[in-house]
């Protein structure tokens, strides 16, 4: 008995089902580490300093109500009437259900929200997706939510703002989700041709689908500090070619260096760089 | 090479050929055993090819012997020419593309293009593109917007190439770029689906006013090994993520993502060449000349009006 002592201990993953990134994303107790420099943060600063470390300028992923809160003229905000929700189009098993925990854990219809706005008075249209959801992948209403932001925009003549997080397409919605990235890329082709704004924020992380359409058809381009932009995720680009990444590789720094985006803008400055593009298109 | 499921045919075609050798070599006469297995063994074909798994199909869709884009060109169109380049870093031998002549009308084809053998995969990068790939598709289709040629499209890819130099180049915007630019094309564009049709790579060759599918091809969000990857963590599901998918030809048509199938002689496109050839014919000039029909207005309006309709609307 007294050499169990010696004895390995045996660990169990416990996974607390469909939040997973909530514990990490979303500090509910006075103090949150940074988890890039570990630097232990009082919440109440963090959230002063928009969920930037104050340390290492690390950006915390926010959600859907942060990144309004954070972005447009108080009360300006009115989400754009919609009545969709998500079915399972393809009876794909457990989607339902994870659709119904992960609306309940969040509190949000789907990855995005979106709606009419003003950013310092101009009015704008405003998309936000929530990598809280499913990791902001696309599917059927998704792209729907999208596509008509981007048509009431031209109906209104205003400009277009979509923030993207996003794992990519919907695996649970099939070539539906696949078929999005025609449906935004097409109306956002619509918004080009009535000679209309569109600005498109990267935020952390951004790939696959949601990349290789609307969020890379940006007249103007930002990436917040940090962020993963890429086509492929980092872990399947290592296991494709079998080697380690360079560090940094696919950070909004590297996109930067190598033309994909305009510029790079920290959290804090965000607000006021979106007015300042939005004011040098009025017409 | 043969597929796992068509066994115990290849073994009854032995057996008929077996009894062939021995009516020659020993002047037995076999005919009636040979006849009922003949039969047998065309039934079988049959029961096989009409109840296939979404697996098997994978299986025939990757199939190395299945006729590629090059081939589809050269059975098809005359006065073919090669165009290569983006432009703007190389050319991507993964996308051929070019000018040809199909029933007397020039048009502009452009397809993704897999080997038949290790060789040919090595020097096309198994039909994987670099974004120079998709910006020389994109080149080439407004090339024909200009001069007002037909674009047709075949489609045949895992999915985009995965590498450092993909990621550096802005594979993302390559592809976002051909979806943008195809939908308000002003020129008709067909897509083929002859093969692998797989995510975001092979969409950015199909925002077309018509997507016609070949009966065994598929079309999926991901590869069915990626989406197990992605969904349990755990590749080996590929099977499974294949059923649950809904890729097959039949699944796309109920969804309303593609137009049209195209039938397959027994045994797949790779089976019977000439068959496969004439049926693609047939189908791809019926749709060229109902689409030339069409004003410009007219064909834009039409394909913005497929894509906005695809999946949930309300």
């Amino acid at each position: 008995m007294a050499l169990d002592i010696f004895r390995k201990t045996k660990y169990v993953t416990v996974r607390p089902e469909g939040n997973q990134t909530e514990k990490r994303d979303i500090p509910e107790g006075l103090w949150v580490k940074c988890p890039r420099c570990n630097e232990i943060l009082y919440t109440k600063e963090l959230e002063k300093n928009c969920k930037v470390c104050q340390k290492c300028n690390y950006h915390f992923r926010l959600n859907v109500q942060e990144r309004i809160r954070m972005t447009v003229d108080e009360g300006s905000f009115q989400e754009l009437d919609h009545e969709l929700t998500t079915i399972n189009p393809l009876n794909f098993p457990n989607y339902s259900e994870k659709i119904a925990d992960v609306q309940e854990t969040t509190g949000l219809k789907e990855a995005i929200l979106a709606g009419e706005a003003t950013i310092e008075g101009n009015p704008v249209m405003i998309g936000v997706m929530d990598s809280h959801f499913i990791m902001g992948s696309m599917g059927s209403v998704v792209g729907e939510q999208i596509a008509r932001t981007i048509e009431k925009a031209i109906e209104r003549r205003c400009p277009v703002l979509l923030f993207s997080t996003s794992g990519g397409a919907r695996m649970q919605e099939g070539i539906l989700s696949l078929m999005q990235m025609a449906k935004t890329s097409a109306a956002l082709a619509k918004l080009d041709e009535a000679g209309l704004l569109f600005i498109s924020v990267f935020t952390d992380p951004t790939t696959g689908g949601v990349t290789a359409s609307f969020a890379s058809l940006g007249d103007i381009i930002i990436a917040e500090p940090g962020a993963l932009i890429g086509f492929t995720g980092p872990r399947v680009i290592e296991q494709t070619i079998r080697q380690k990444l360079p560090e940094g590789f696919q950070r909004a720094e590297f996109m930067r260096q190598h033309g994909m985006v305009d510029m790079i803008i920290n959290r804090l400055k965000l607000r006021d760089t979106l007015a300042k593009i939005l004011s040098l298109h009025q017409v | 090479m043969a597929l796992d499921f068509e066994r115990p045919l290849l073994e009854l075609e032995a057996k008929i050929e077996e009894l062939n050798r021995f009516t020659q070599e020993k002047g037995i006469d076999f005919s009636e055993e040979i006849a009922l297995l003949e039969k047998k063994s065309r039934d079988m074909k049959e029961n096989i090819y009409s109840n296939l798994s979404p697996w098997q199909k994978v299986q025939i869709a990757r199939h190395a012997a299945r006729p590629n884009t090059l081939d589809y060109c050269k059975a098809l169109f005359t006065d073919f020419l090669e165009l290569h380049g983006d432009r703007l870093f190389g050319d991507d031998p993964a996308i051929l593309g070019g000018l040809a002549r199909y029933k007397g009308i020039p048009i502009t084809v452009i397809g993704h293009l897999k080997g038949h053998d290790t060789k040919e995969n090595v020097q096309r990068n198994f039909g994987m593109a670099h974004p120079e790939g998709y910006r020389k598709a994109l080149r080439l289709m407004k090339q024909a917007e200009k001069f007002g040629r037909p674009v047709v499209c075949f489609i045949d890819t895992a999915g985009a190439y995965c590498g450092m130099g993909a990621e550096e180049r802005g594979q993302g915007e390559a592809i976002a770029r051909n979806l943008m630019a195809m939908s308000a094309l002003k020129v008709p564009i067909i897509s083929v689906v002859i093969g692998e049709g797989g995510s975001g790579g092979a969409l950015a060759l199909g925002v077309a006013n018509k997507i016609l599918m070949q009966e065994h091809a598929i079309f999926s969000v991901s590869s069915p090994e990626a989406a197990a990857s992605i969904l349990w963590k755990d590749g080996s599901k590929a099977k499974e993520a294949a059923e649950a998918l809904n890729l097959t030809a039949e699944d796309l048509l109920r969804l309303g993502v593609i137009d049209e199938i195209l039938p397959e002689p027994l045994g797949g496109a790779h089976s019977d060449l000439t068959a496969t050839y004439s049926l693609l014919d047939e189908a791809l000039e019926r749709h060229l000349k109902e689409l030339l029909q069409q004003s410009t207005e007219q064909l834009v309006e039409m394909r913005y009006a497929k894509f906005r309709s695809m999946g949930q609307t309300g």
